[in-house]
């Protein structure tokens, strides 16, 4: 140590050249100004920070496709409650960490995107003031119907009823979900047709198997038929 | 003091009896923040406590997953890739650079440089918090860790994002040095206050740079050599022990910082191609068993005690908090000293309260 003093001069020496820096790299800046920005140019979702003309930004996020706010419904078609994914098996309510799933299943099965009779979730609510976003719903379910929303301008002047999102509130299409996370939702389409792939070859060559063995059997069966009158003969 | 005072970090009472100016008693007053963790654990499958491991220490999101995961990955035996270690070390030691930097923000902010230096140390964690928003789609719940892995490979360019901000750290590191560690303010505010010497930070069970700022060599990383820390060359800083006061507690944490880099560049440059989730079951039931699974946490020693029963829920589960172990020797440090020092002394030991309370 040799001046007094020498340190606090040093460290203003630092704080001026961030002071300085700071109107020439965005490194160096603090904060994001927002506030010029008019209310309705705001960035819905997360990822998509528009930069405009003139606007100095530190690098905001750029990211879309992990990004996860609250739960969303997925429905495949134009009709949402025709096309609906979740078939109310309640996995989700189960294993949900905070419990803010609240589902009730339909008493009666609706054909499905499938074509295939399937329960329905009667209600489907998820309260987003008690959701954590942790996104433990997604990776349980089965039927890849929920997955998350990166939607994240949701405040509202009423605590109770704007805070929980309905079954209707929540369906959202596919295409809307490819639309924010692309990479994940194409490989979540991925997987589901190599799904359906390996299943119907499952099928197919289970059909397969139960003719053959339907043909044998019936072959076995004609052949003991065959045998039958013999036999009966033989009892007479 | 407290529990609503601006520099306890939280809800935090300290019960502080005075003659003039100097401390004469201190007992600190927990458990504001108290959530039922461990209790809320035991009624929940193994993987659904995940996100409230999260919730503990709040900084460091990525450690406490490690932890929690390490414990259940002995109670099955699963099966790392090579890939998923990797990763997180590199999470944990950005997790470390997180926790260092923002501590010395507020270390500082508690001297009261109000502003300036807390705001530069958070311009640079934002800047690791988006690596870890653009991994795992949050900043700071991150719920990023998986029994037997990671939930999601990182996506395409991240190493290089990741290698980028790594490289300019040190930068900041010289400026942040240049700024804080000769400021004469800092040296005669710091130096001489709050010591805790080696023995009362051994029998205490202090652990992480407060132990090292005490003079005891001592690193579960290099201890345990858990995951893959084996695999990489760094130092551990220490002092002689002969003052272990703020000062030192200070500077341990900028050295480590320093550490923590030198780890991610060779974690950056050795990560090669693979799977990152190994072969975990779908339905997570161990046969009963207890383990104790524990990780080089920036703020000690984090460890999850963990009894299965043999159903999909714990028996037993336990949180070892580096936070409230710390705490404890916090009377021993401030008796006799000022009642500002008892604000930097509680600074210096970095507590988060979501940890400390559970």
């Amino acid at each position: 140590m040799s001046l007094l003093g020498g340190g606090i001069f040093k460290g203003m020496a630092v704080t001026l050249r961030n002071f300085v820096g700071s109107y020439f790299y965005k490194d160096r800046l603090t904060t994001n100004d927002y506030s010029w920005r008019p209310t309705d140019k705001l960035p819905q979702h997360a990822g998509e920070y528009p930069k405009e003309e003139g606007e100095q930004l530190r690098d905001a996020t750029t990211v879309t496709n992990y990004s996860r706010n609250f739960p969303m419904l997925l429905h495949d078609g134009s009709e949402p409650m025709d096309t609906i994914r979740c078939v109310a098996c309640q996995i989700c309510e189960r294993e949900c960490p905070p419990q803010c799933i609240y589902i009730e299943k339909s008493t009666e099965k609706k054909e499905n995107a499938g074509g295939k009779p399937q329960f329905y979730p009667a209600k489907f609510d998820i309260d987003v003031s008690v959701c954590m976003s942790c996104q433990i719903c997604v990776e349980v379910c089965p039927f890849d119907a929920i997955v998350m929303n990166s939607q994240f301008e949701l405040s509202t002047p009423d605590r109770f009823g704007g805070l929980l999102l309905r079954r209707d509130d929540l369906l959202k299409s596919n295409d809307y979900y490819h639309n924010i996370h692309p990479e994940e939702a194409a490989a979540r389409d991925k997987r589901i047709a190599e799904e359906k792939a390996a299943k119907e070859a499952k099928k197919k060559a289970a059909a397969e198997a139960a003719r053959k063995k339907a043909e044998e059997k019936a072959k076995a069966d004609a052949e003991a038929s065959e045998g039958t009158p013999d036999i009966q003969e033989d009892a007479e | 003091m407290g529990p609503h005072h601006p520099s306890t970090h939280g809800v935090f009472r300290m019960d502080v009896k005075l003659d003039g100016e100097t401390v004469v008693d201190l007992q600190p007053v927990f458990g504001y923040l108290h959530r039922n963790h461990e209790k809320l654990a035991e009624n929940m499958s193994y993987l659904g406590s995940m996100p409230f491991t999260d919730r503990l220490d709040y900084f460091n999101s990525m450690t406490n997953n490690w932890a929690y995961a390490l414990a259940a990955e002995k109670l099955v035996e699963i099966e790392v890739p090579e890939r998923a270690d990797y990763l997180r070390v590199i999470m944990a030691e950005l997790t470390r650079l997180v926790n260092h930097v923002s501590l010395v923000g507020f270390f500082i902010n508690d001297l009261g440089a109000l502003g300036t230096p807390l705001l530069y140390a958070f311009r640079e964690r934002e800047k690791i918090l988006d690596l870890f928003e653009q991994a795992s789609g949050a900043r700071m719940m991150c719920n990023y860790f998986r029994f037997g892995g990671l939930r999601n490979d990182v996506p395409e360019g991240w190493l290089d994002r990741a290698r980028d901000v790594v490289d300019h750290f040190p930068v900041f590191l010289d400026e942040y040095e240049q700024l804080l560690c000769e400021n004469e303010i800092i040296l005669s505010r710091t130096q001489g206050v709050g010591c805790l010497s080696r023995d009362l930070a051994i029998s205490a069970g202090i652990t992480g740079p407060m132990l090292r700022a005490s003079g005891v060599n001592y690193d579960i990383r290099k201890v345990d050599k858990y995951s893959i820390y084996d695999r990489f060359q760094f130092r551990v800083p220490y002092t002689d022990g002969n003052v272990g006061d703020c000062y030192d507690r200070f500077m341990v944490r900028m050295l480590e910082m320093r550490e923590s880099i030198r780890i991610l560049k060779q974690a950056l440059d050795g990560i090669g191609d693979g799977p990152v989730l190994g072969n975990a079951p779908k339905v997570f039931k161990p046969k009963p068993a207890e383990v104790y699974g524990r990780v080089e946490a920036p703020k000690g020693e984090l460890g999850f005690y963990l009894i299965a029963d043999g159903t999909p829920k714990p028996y037993r589960y336990r949180v070892r908090p580096p936070s409230l172990i710390n705490l404890t020797v916090l009377r021993d440090m401030c008796l006799g000293q000022k009642v500002a020092d008892a604000v930097i002394i509680l600074g210096s030991i970095d507590i988060v309260l979501g940890e400390v309370d559970r």
